[in-house]
This record gives structure tokens, C-alpha cells and sequence, in this order.
């Protein structure tokens, strides 16, 4: 005990930068797996700290743990300041002590104004009533001291996902945190709002805070970081200096092996016969006011489409006009060649499609079914309610789509909630899967997921086509596109403005034609 | 550490709590009224406090079930269940008249007053399904309309029903020792939970409470479904509001099923569901409804007065709700695992 003692006194002189936060030997089990292992973490000042690790390798329990939203069962947290280890347990407390975080879904108020909920908490007072002209004086100042610039009287959600994450950043530096934990802030931001927000974490560093910095995106890390520390099965691998841990080495740390994972998935181009097959989908002038303008699309067998474009470009609109989730009020669409009018979900589904939504947790999981019932239930929707699918039936459906598709879960009967963000999204896939869909539109699929799990939805993306169905693919990162599709749909400004296929589609090709096709 | 994990078992069960309470109840009148768990044969049927409690709490049961499924569906609450009650007791006994002998054959009034029941559950339901409105203020529109309606329908007088064998469903059949109710209450929890686990419903209204828009997205009429749960529960309160004007052969529109809205809210919630929707036990409120009705009787066993009684039961809803929450849940399971932040550390080189 004293020895160890010693020692990690001597590792912080050795350290540059005081630590401001140390997490020791942190280990928790949650319902008999084990989450975290004697997991070390370190945070210095004035640095912006990488955590990164696949699917279930515990960053996000880390993170719930150190701020007081989950237990942990050994470990210390100690943190500048205090002479004795703390335990957070609400986040509350751990803002008291100084750990903020920003989440992707943002935290505040969205229905009161940007200075209230900078202010909320310590609103200054005159004669008992809230002062409010002090108090949108002080959110300015805290705003433009990190060199934003806007009307702090309006209400939060008046303004983009991208300008509310960082009030949220302004209001936990003005509070006076040290340690500032960022949980996927850029996975809906847009790349100029990215930018943005990266040089407001460089002023936060400047001013001495301790940055976590969770996220999915590899050219981001080696953007903004100083220092990484890679977790995987919930252990801890290293705790690296960003100069000295290429990316390939950062990847193959994180997947346990030695290769870049991603680079294997290529598709195979495919005999473009295009006549021979069969139309599954054909778009004649399918449009939604407001939504989505008037566009034609078909989609044949064997097709992987992209839709390619930029946030609010239209491409959700697009998926969702096809699937019925949002009805098209204008147009016709043609499903396997036959005049087909959905009015809800359900006919689409009975047609044979399927509908991977982007945003997982409010319109794709059931968060306190079962793995099983989140399976089972669309087969089960067009089965009808009366025709239940016996017990047998569905525990072998689950049983066959966990293994199939390698979903990490304790047991068949466990709360979707409890399995980590990449699972979650296995198993919408397996819900879908198990309709034995002709067309599936699969938006975002791989948000939010690590790098491991990205590559097998990927692959599976590429086999289903391979096998017959008729793909529509969107993401937001170009790259992934490139690897899957064989043609993509340029969106720009909810409107189809172009095709391209086979040879064309390159990253050039598709910013140009996002861009404005004549732009260089 | 086999007999820990035992312990861990039967507090983890869900309707640990419940229960628990329950008999939390039942044990201060093996302290207090000694006689309280004897039954005695009176008149060739059975008699006595606990016979009493299983009685009385059938209609509140009955309503539970009904009130189970729209809170699971909706997140929300059918305040409208007593005037609903009411409502169906006034057709019936309308419907059969004053007279010597009914105007209007028995089962046909009885099932005049279910079908009255549900057209007031269509409008529930069409209110919050289909027009979203908030549950609390649509079912708010019948909760003080109710009475209103069942004033009109019985033209503000008490009326009575001479021919004896009406307070057989509030009573006693003849020849058979133990109320009828409890065979009513008996059979709609076998029958709801047949359609629960013998159809989809069970699922699908659990899904839709749980996330409305990913349910819609698989495929599932979360509209229809929601609907149909204020239909069901409509149709409860319509049988507890039969069973009530059938115990005393009569109806009396101010009063057959006051508050009974507030009781079959909190059965629901002290049998451990959430009233926020999403998973539900129906176990749970039925132990819950016995709950409140098992509190209500051993008040009385106590001798406390009438009109002081609300007092008292607020006292111990009170302790059990406390009980149940999360912070007390968090306290047990801390006793559970109390394990130490200072695992010796591994002599690291």
C-alpha cells in the first residue's frame, strides 16, 4: 500500500501540467458483466484528453461513473483541491466539484432564454427578485469570453443544436469548473460548426480546464487533443501523447489488432446490368411540402444508394417521404412495379420495407423491452396482433440474430437500455432483418458507433446487397459511402439536385456537386 | 453468501414491495383485533374481516386493471372512472325500473349499461389518441360531466330496484358462500390477462408507452392502442359501478363511486408501476387495490370514525408510497451490497 503510494506520488512529479483529475483502479459490474476493470485515468490541466475505445470498452460508463449518474464498486477519485478521495453521487455533486459535462443531447432548458440557463442556479438578486438586467450582462460576458456572439434574451431552443452546446460550455466554465467533460459533442454538427466549436475548446484549455473529449471521429482527436487514452473490454490499454500514436496505431489498439479494419471493406463493383434487374423502388415525383421538393428515384435489387448532402440538405426527408413515416402529400411511388399508397408505416413494412431511423433513441429503440421484444416486435406488427409468435419461435429468432450479428448482450430477456450505443443499433438491425425485407433504408446507421462495429454494419450493408435487396444508405461521413455505395443521390437544400455512379463517385465529385456543381 | 443471493432474490422481485406492504397492513391487525383474520359461517356464507376485504376491494380491483392499462399505454390517467361508474349504475337500474318486476330483461340492462360505459371510454380515448389531448384534461371533461349525465338519466332522484335477486352480483348467489364480486373481480383478471399474454397487446401497449414514435415506426397503431385502453378502462369502471348499485339495490348518482378515481390511481402506483407509462404489472395493482381496501377495513376494525378515516389512510398511503420510492429503493439495495471503495491495491512494478 505504501509502496504504490509512493509511487504515484512519484509519477506526478514526473507529469507535466498538475492533475487535476485521477480515477484509480475504478472497476464496476453492471447485472454480472463487467464494465470497467481497474481502470486508470488521469487529467491534466490546460489539456483536451481523448477517451476512446469500441463498443463497450467503458468510456461512456467512465464517464457516468465519474459523474455521479452510475456507482462504481472500487476505485478513487481524487480531484485537485481535496485532500480526500470524492464520490459523486448525482451529477450535481459532481459539478460541486467541479466536473461539468456537455452532452450530445443537450441538458439545459430549451424553453427558457440562452442568459436564463447560463445563469440558472445563481441568478443575481435586487430586493428578493431576479435582476435581470446584471444577469443577461454577466451570460454575455461569460458568452464573449469565449467569443460568442449572440442575443442571450431568446430562448435556447431558438437557436442550432451546435450554438446550445456551446452556451452549455459557456455556463460550465462560468461556473467555475476545472474538469469539462465533452460526450460526442460533434456527431450532429455540421463541419463549419465543428470548427467552431474545436476553437472554443482551445480557449477553454487556455484557461487552464481540464478537457475530456469523447468521440467517435479519428480526424477530429488528432485535430483538437493533446493525449488519448484508449480502454478496451472495459480495461485499460494506454494512456498515449498524441504525437506518438499514429492513427493505424490508435485503430489497432482500440480493435486489440493489428490492422486498419476499415480498409478491408470495399465493394466488389458490381456488373451494372441495370435493365435486367428489378425495379423495387420507383419514385415518380414523391414529394412533401416543405419537407422534401418533388423527386424521381429508383432503386433495383442488388443496389446500395447513398444520399449524399449536408445536414437539413434533405436526406432524411427523402427516406422517411419512401418509407411513409412522414406521408408524401405529393407524387406516386411504385413498389416491385406496382402502383403503391401507404398511408402509415405499417403498409410499408407489409410491402417489405424496412426503416432504420437516425435518431436511435427517440424513434428506433423501445428502451425497457427486452432484447427479445425489440426483435421480434416489427415481424410481430405484421404478423397482426392477434397472431402472437409463440415463445419458442422468438427466443429462436433472438437467439439466431445475436450470434449472427455478434450483439453483446447478458441475456436475450435484458433491457435494450442497458446495452451499450452500437448494440442498440444490432439489434434495430436484427428487428428489421427478421421481416426479411426486399428495400431497406438505413439512415445513420453507424452514428455514434465505434469503429469496430462500423465495419461489420458495413460489410453486412454490402452482403445484403449482394444478396438480392435493394439498399439506401446515408451518412455523413463521405468516406463510409464511398466504401458502399454504387450510386449516390446528391441532396442540397431538400431538393435531389444529381446522380452519380460507378466511376464518378469520388469525394471530388461529391463535394463539387454538393457545393453547387460548378464551384471548383 | 447462498442465503445473501436468496435475500437479493426476493427483494429484487418486482412485487416485493407491494406485497410487503400488504402485509405490513394485515400484520398490525394480528396485533391490534386478534379476531380480525377469523372467519365465521353466518347464514350459510362466509364472514369476517378478510372475507370483507376481498369483497369490498373487487371493484376497485376491477378499475385497477383498467386504469393499469391506460397508464402503461399513455402515460397519463383516467380521472373520469368514478363518474363512469356512475354513469353505467344509472342506465342500469333505469333500464330496469322501479317496479315489481323489471321493464327491461337483466342481462340486456346489464349490457346496455356496459355498451353506455364504453361510448364514455370512445370519448376518452378519442380525446387523447386522436386529438392529443393531455389525459388528465380530457378525462377531466367526463369526470365532472359524469355526474351529470347520471343525474339526468336517473332525473336526480335515488331510485331502487324491488325484485330481490338484483343484489345477487353485489351480494351473495344464492347457496354459494363467497360474494359475488369476488368471482366478477376474478374473472376480468383472468380475462385481461389471457388478452395480454394470449395476443400481442401486452407488448404493444407496453411499446407504445414506452416510445410512442419508434413503436408507430415498426409498424404499430400507437393511436388504436391507446384508444383502446380508455375503451377497456371505461368498461371496468362501468362493472365496478354495476357491482356498487347492486350491493345496495339502488343508485344514488352523487355518490356510487366517489373518489374511487383517486383509489384506483394509487392502487396502481403502490403496486409498484410507474405512472409514467411503459411496463406495467397488473399483479401489482390488484395487490395494490387489496392494499388500500385491507387499510380501509382495519381502520374501521380499529374503530377510527368515518369521517376521520381519510386522514389515517393518507397517514399510511403516505409511509407506503415513501416506501416505494426511489430513494428508499437506493437505501435497501446499498444494504444489499455494501462493499468497500478500498480494495487492497496489486503491488504494481
Amino acid at each position: 500500500m505504501f509502496f504504490r503510494r509512493l509511487l504515484i506520488e512519484r509519477v506526478d512529479l514526473m507529469a507535466t501540467g498538475t492533475e487535476i483529475l485521477k480515477m484509480r483502479r475504478i472497476t464496476k459490474n453492471f447485472l454480472g458483466v463487467r464494465a470497467l476493470h481497474n481502470v486508470d485515468f488521469t487529467l491534466r490541466s490546460g489539456e483536451i484528453h481523448a477517451l476512446m475505445g469500441e463498443n463497450g470498452a467503458g468510456k461512456s460508463t467512465l464517464i457516468k461513473v465519474l459523474t455521479g449518474a452510475e456507482e462504481f464498486e472500487t476505485g478513487e477519485i481524487w480531484i485537485e483541491g481535496k485532500d480526500h478521495p470524492i464520490i459523486n453521487r448525482s451529477p450535481k455533486e459532481a459539478q460541486q466539484n467541479g466536473i461539468s459535462t456537455v452532452y450530445q443531447e443537450i441538458n439545459l432548458c430549451p424553453n427558457l432564454s440562452v442568459g436564463e440557463n447560463i445563469m440558472l442556479g445563481r441568478e443575481p438578486k435586487r430586493l428578493g427578485a431576479i435582476d435581470w438586467k446584471t444577469m443577461n450582462k454577466k451570460a454575455k460576458e461569460a458568452l464573449q469570453a469565449l467569443e460568442i456572439d449572440i442575443d442571450v434574451t431568446l430562448k435556447l431552443d431558438h437557436y442550432s443544436i451546435a450554438i446550445q452546446q456551446m452556451v452549455a460550455i459557456a455556463r460550465a466554465v462560468d461556473i467555475s469548473s476545472r474538469v469539462l467533460i465533452l460526450d460526442e459533442p460533434t456527431s450532429s454538427l455540421t463541419e463549419n460548426e465543428v470548427n467552431k466549436l474545436f476553437s472554443i475548446m482551445r480557449k477553454v484549455r487556455e484557461r487552464g480546464l481540464g478537457i475530456i473529449f469523447v468521440t467517435h471521429f479519428l480526424e477530429q482527436v488528432y485535430e483538437v487533443c493533446d493525449r488519448i487514452t484508449v480502454l478496451r473490454n472495459g480495461e485499460l490499454v494506454g494512456e498515449y501523447e498524441i504525437e506518438n500514436l499514429p492513427r493505424v496505431k490508435l485503430v489497432a489498439s482500440m480493435l486489440g489488432k493489428d490492422f486498419d479494419d476499415l480498409s478491408e471493406v470495399k465493394r466488389e463493383k458490381t456488373v451494372t446490368n441495370g435493365d435486367a434487374r428489378e425495379k423495387i423502388i420507383e419514385a415518380d415525383g414523391l414529394g412533401r411540402e416543405g419537407r422534401i421538393k418533388p423527386f424521381d428515384l429508383e432503386v433495383c435489387r442488388g443496389d446500395v444508394v447513398g444520399l449524399s448532402g449536408l445536414l437539413g440538405s434533405g436526406r432524411s426527408e427523402l427516406a422517411r417521404a419512401i418509407f411513409c413515416a412522414d406521408k408524401p402529400d405529393k407524387g406516386e411511388l411504385k413498389v416491385k412495379g406496382k402502383k403503391f399508397n401507404a398511408h402509415t408505416p405499417l403498409d410499408s413494412l407489409k410491402a417489405g420495407m424496412a426503416f432504420l431511423p437516425e435518431n436511435r433513441k427517440e424513434e428506433g429503440i423501445i428502451a425497457d423491452l427486452s432484447v427479445r421484444e425489440n426483435i421480434v416486435i416489427a415481424l410481430q406488427a405484421r404478423h397482426g396482433m392477434f397472431k402472437l409468435l409463440s415463445k419458442k419461435e422468438q427466443e429462436e429468432f433472438t437467439d439466431r440474430f445475436i450470434d449472427l450479428l455478434n450483439i453483446k448482450t447478458a441475456d436475450r430477456e435484458t433491457p435494450l437500455k442497458q446495452l451499450s450505443g452500437g448494440n442498440q443499433q444490432k439489434v434495430i438491425l436484427a428487428r428489421w432483418l427478421l421481416t426479411n425485407p426486399d428495400f431497406m433504408i438505413l439512415d445513420e446507421p453507424t452514428r455514434g458507433i465505434d469503429v469496430g462495429t462500423k465495419a461489420e454494419i458495413q460489410r453486412l450493408v454490402i452482403e445484403l446487397a449482394d444478396q438480392g435487396k435493394a439498399v439506401i444508405f446515408i451518412s455523413s461521413e463521405i468516406e463510409e459511402m464511398l466504401r458502399t455505395c454504387s450510386r449516390m443521390v446528391i441532396m442540397r437544400d431538400q431538393e435531389k439536385v444529381g446522380e452519380l455512379s460507378d466511376d464518378d463517385i469520388t469525394q471530388e465529385n461529391i463535394m463539387k456537386a454538393i457545393a453547387g456543381g460548378q464551384a471548383v | 453468501m447462498k442465503q445473501e443471493s436468496l435475500m437479493k432474490r426476493i427483494t429484487g422481485f418486482r412485487l416485493f414491495l407491494p406485497i410487503l406492504c400488504l402485509l405490513l397492513v394485515l400484520l398490525v391487525n394480528l396485533i391490534q383485533t386478534p379476531t380480525f383474520f377469523k372467519i365465521t359461517v353466518q347464514n350459510g356464507v362466509f364472514y369476517g374481516f378478510i372475507i370483507d376485504i376481498i369483497n369490498r376491494s373487487s371493484g376497485l380491483v376491477i378499475m385497477a386493471l383498467g386504469m393499469t392499462l391506460v397508464v402503461a399505454s399513455s402515460g397519463g390517467t383516467d380521472i373520469s372512472v368514478g363518474a363512469v361508474s356512475a354513469v353505467a349504475g344509472a342506465v342500469c337500474v333505469v333500464a330496469l325500473g322501479t317496479g315489481e318486476a323489471y321493464q327491461m330483461p337483466y342481462a340486456l340492462s346489464l349490457l346496455l349499461a356496459l355498451i353506455v360505459g364504453a361510448l364514455c371510454g370512445i370519448v376518452n380515448g378519442f380525446l387523447v389518441a386522436y386529438m392529443r389531448v393531455q389525459p388528465m384534461v380530457a378525462t377531466l371533461i367526463l369526470f365532472t360531466a359524469g355526474r351529470g349525465i347520471a343525474q339526468l338519466i336517473t332525473g336526480s332522484f335515488i331510485l331502487y330496484v324491488k325484485p330481490e335477486h338484483f343484489s345477487y352480483l353485489g351480494a351473495f348467489l344464492p347457496g354459494v358462500p363467497i360474494p359475488t364480486p369476488c368471482f366478477v373481480a376474478l374473472f376480468l383478471i383472468l380475462l385481461t390477462w389471457m388478452l395480454l399474454r394470449f395476443t400481442t397487446l401486452g407488448m404493444y401497449i407496453q411499446s407504445v408507452g414506452i416510445n410512442r414514435r419508434a413503436s408507430r415506426l415498426v409498424g404499430l397503431n400507437s393511436k388504436l392502442i391507446i384508444f383502446l385502453t380508455y375503451v377497456f378502462c371505461s368498461i371496468c369502471a362501468s362493472v365496478a359501478g354495476l357491482i356498487s348499485v347492486s350491493r345496495t339495490s339502488s343508485i344514488d348518482a352523487n355518490n356510487v363511486g366517489l373518489y374511487t378515481e383517486l383509489d384506483a390511481i394509487l392502487a396502481v402506483a403502490i403496486g409498484g408501476n410507474s405512472l409514467g407509462g411503459g411496463k406495467f404489472s397488473l399483479a401489482g395493482s390488484v395487490i395494490g387495490a387489496i392494499t388500500i381496501q385491507a387499510l380501509t377495513t382495519t381502520l374501521y376494525a380499529m374503530h377510527v370514525a368515518a369521517d376521520q378515516l381519510p386522514l389515517y389512510k393518507a397517514m399510511v398511503v403516505i409511509i407506503i408510497v415513501s416506501l416505494q420510492s426511489p430513494v428508499v429503493k437506493k437505501w435497501f439495495s446499498g444494504l444489499k451490497s455494501k462493499t468497500s471503495y478500498s480494495e487492497p491495491a496489486k503491488e504494481a512494478n
